[in-house]
């Protein structure tokens, strides 16, 4: 058996399985759209394809399905990387939808369950037909069984058991009108393999990944900080903590964790040592019951 | 730390019968490597106390859908992410008696090694062998047989003996070399030989089964194969973007107006700047001028590495063509001699049209005569009127266009398609050029 060429570790293996994918479906799709909320899985996604098209630029747009629970930090750092790129970002503000009484608001206030209307319409109405995600299988359950390009109803409903097998790296993404298909690179990343790989590229993530001081307040278990979402209740104060994101979310339910790693090694080193996935550890959402993300996929959500 | 470690990739599935404890080693393996954290762990014991149990129940691990937890089976397959320090892996976990042909053809397509079980009260069982078949017939290079429950036979070395010996005999019957098959006793709910060595078993002298992940070597038939690469899309930048995606300004690449690239991954084979080469289907001939990536030109690029080839002559080369090895080009043919593993409720016929998907380019396709099909219990041959859903058969495959294709034992990324039901886009069978499992008439 000979070895040739230059050495291809792990991480040279799931690159080069995202770019073949990303290409894929730019010869195969009609418009093609990247999901992008500024958060390290979508930003590793936009890099992935910057490598796949060089020197060309990447051929599809950006989404952004904003819940209006930001953190100005991260919606600085995604119109500045859409800028560089030169890619055009579209944003469907959820705002719109509960302004025009398309959606109501949650009494828990929480806005990530509403992503999903604003996602479907944006879809239909720029009709795209290629939605790239930043899902990883190792996430959580229901996303072990989810296949690289995954076909969505009109409805954008995701029914597990009417799954294509998906054989070698043979992708079958026909659909028909009004159908359409999500699609997930880097589905065979772990979490450390995603933060290594930032590390080795020096990719560049919204400041909120790493250690900062931030007033926060403990719900469920959480740290949750104040913001235009609300603050703390009854019983719950405000106390400035050294934190640090892990996911970028809606700002209501998306917690931080303490933590003192201000670069990418000390970030590493944490993760490594970890003993909670990090949707686990700072998302209410997937916490409201066992199944919950695989209802919220079979919905539309991603 | 982290940039300095280089772990590579093993890709390998998991197949078993029901009940041989599947769920439980895959589990047991996840639990091991501490790649299963504490909310998990808490979640799948609580899920266990709920339930009545006594100890947690690892397979709760690994069951993610809801009607598989009610039910209490596996529907589809499932991939699961571990690491050591030597190594990471992706595991296509493939459920057994649902579809078994679907899931296993799936999992062993991207497979570079499989897992069999069996339970070692029973030994090598009908499924076995026809898990083992497929396996073969997909050619993923090597096999492990784990015998687990192998505390419930009190750890007896000569039930162990007879079952590998067994075993070693399917195995070669399906093409195996011997050095590419091993036998290991194991017990997932105890963690006998696991990931940690078992006292229990000191008749046993090999290694442990993550021993065994963590020091076989990747191999890929594909390496020493002749160069093909299926062209998924030509760049050419027009006007491009201000800078690339490491933040290099646009000059970084030099005068792009003439930059004309084309996109894929490497098949099979090397390539090098100053090799010969042939686009195929349209048989133009020219040379490699340079091997890019966003990181720059490379000196060589094999197996599996994504790239984007310049060559010397101006080509009207589009997605679907081929480039490969001037020296050792494919068979560019639109009559096609095929195994096909059909996926799907509705049977084939003769005569059937469909679309077929190889490499990068999509044609129409009518179905010829059906040689015969492959009874995968018994490992004999039958000649079908109609492939049913799991049948495994020989059929003769008439295209649109001719394709450039290698027999699959040579190269599994250009011996390999899909055939696709027209009006719903579904897949309705795996395709195999040529007869990967070369099996005596009986």
């Amino acid at each position: 058996m000979t070895q040739v060429g230059t050495r291809f570790d792990a991480l040279d293996a799931l690159e080069s399985e995202a770019i073949h994918i990303f290409r894929e479906v730019a010869g195969e799709f009609d418009r093609p759209v990247i999901l992008f909320s500024g958060g390290k899985d979508s930003t590793l996604l936009v890099h992935l394809a910057a490598k796949a098209f060089a020197p060309a630029a990447v051929p599809f747009p950006l989404l952004h399905v904003d819940t209006g629970h930001n953190y100005p930090e991260v919606i600085d750092f995604r119109d500045r990387l859409a800028e560089r790129l030169g890619l055009r970002l579209v944003v469907a503000h959820v705002q719109d939808w509960i302004d025009d009484g398309r959606l109501v608001e949650r009494p828990d206030g929480t806005r990530n369950p509403l992503q999903t209307v604003p996602l479907l319409d944006s879809i239909n109405e720029h009709r795209f037909d290629a939605v790239f995600g930043g899902g990883r299988r190792d996430e959580e359950r229901a996303r072990a069984k989810e296949r690289i390009i995954s076909l969505r109803d009109a409805f954008g409903r995701w029914d597990p058991r009417k799954q294509r097998p998906e054989l070698w790296n043979l992708y079958n993404g026909r659909h028909a009108p009004g159908e359409h298909v999500r699609v997930f690179p880097i589905s065979n990343w772990t979490e450390l393999d995603v933060w290594r790989y930032i590390q080795r590229e020096n990719i560049e993530l919204p400041t909120i990944y790493y250690s900062h001081q931030r007033e926060v307040f403990r719900r469920d278990g959480m740290l949750l900080a104040e913001g235009p979402w609300g603050g703390p209740g009854a019983g719950e104060t405000l106390e400035l903590r050294t934190v640090r994101y892990r996911t970028v979310g809606d700002g209501s339910c998306t917690g931080a964790v303490e933590s003192t790693a201000t670069t990418l090694d000390e970030v590493i080193a944490e993760v490594t040592a970890s003993r909670l996935t990090e949707r686990g550890a700072t998302r209410a959402d997937d916490r409201l019951s066992e199944a919950a993300m695989e209802d919220r996929k079979r919905e539309g959500y991603f | 730390m982290g940039a300095a470690i280089q772990r590579d990739l093993l890709r390998f599935a998991t197949a078993g019968s029901v009940d041989d404890g599947k769920s439980t080693l895959v589990g047991r393996l996840l639990y091991d490597t501490k790649s299963v954290l504490a909310d998990q762990i808490e979640a799948v014991q609580r899920a266990s106390v709920d339930k009545g149990l006594a100890t947690p129940d690892l397979s709760l691990l690994v069951d993610g859908l809801r009607a598989e937890r009610e039910q209490g089976i596996t529907i589809d397959v499932a991939y699961r992410y571990f690491g050591t320090p030597r190594r990471e892996f992706v595991l296509a976990d493939t459920p057994g008696h649902v579809q078994y042909t679907r899931n296993t053809v799936t999992g062993a397509s991207t497979a570079e090694l499989a897992v069999l079980l069996v339970d070692a009260r029973y030994g090598v069982v009908e499924q076995t062998r026809r898990h083992a078949a497929v396996i073969a017939l997909l050619r993923v290079p090597r096999l492990v047989l784990a015998v687990n429950k192998i505390d419930l036979v009190d750890y007896d070395e000569a039930v162990f003996t007879a079952i590998a010996k067994d075993f070693a005999g399917l195995a070669t019957v399906l093409g195996y070399p011997a050095e590419q098959v091993i036998t290991i006793p194991v017990s997932a709910l105890v963690g006998d030989n696991v990931v940690e060595a078992s006292a229990n078993t000191p008749w046993y002298s090999g290694p442990t089964l993550l021993e065994h992940l963590e020091s076989v070597p990747v191999t890929s038939p594909e390496l020493d194969a002749p160069l093909r690469i299926p062209v998924q899309y030509v760049i050419r930048p027009r006007g491009g973007s201000s800078s690339d995606a490491a933040g290099r300004p646009a000059e970084h690449w030099g005068d792009l107006h003439d930059y004309r690239g084309y996109a894929g991954q490497v098949a099979a084979g090397t390539v090098r700047p100053g090799q010969e080469v042939l686009v195929l289907p349209e048989g133009l001939r020219s040379t490699v001028t340079a091997v890019d990536t966003a990181d720059g030109e490379l000196p060589s690029a094999s197996v599996g590495r994504s790239v984007t080839v310049r060559l010397a002559d101006n080509l009207d080369v589009a997605r679907g063509s081929v480039i490969v090895d001037a020296a050792a080009p494919p068979t560019v043919t639109d009559q096609l001699e095929t195994t096909v593993c059909w996926l799907s409720d509705q049977p084939l016929r003769p005569g059937a049209r469909l679309l077929l998907k190889h490499g990068t380019r999509v044609t129409q396709a009518i179905i010829g005569a059906l040689h015969d099909r492959l009874d995968t219990d018994t490992l004999t041959l039958s000649v079908p009127e109609r492939l049913e859903i799991n049948d495994i058969g020989r059929v003769s495959i008439r295209t649109a266009d001719p394709l450039p294709v290698d027999d699959y034992a040579v190269s599994r990324a250009t011996g390999s398609f899909l055939l696709i039901d027209p009006p719903t886009g579904n897949t309705l069978a795996a395709g195999l050029v040529g007869t990967p499992l070369l099996l005596s008439e009986d």
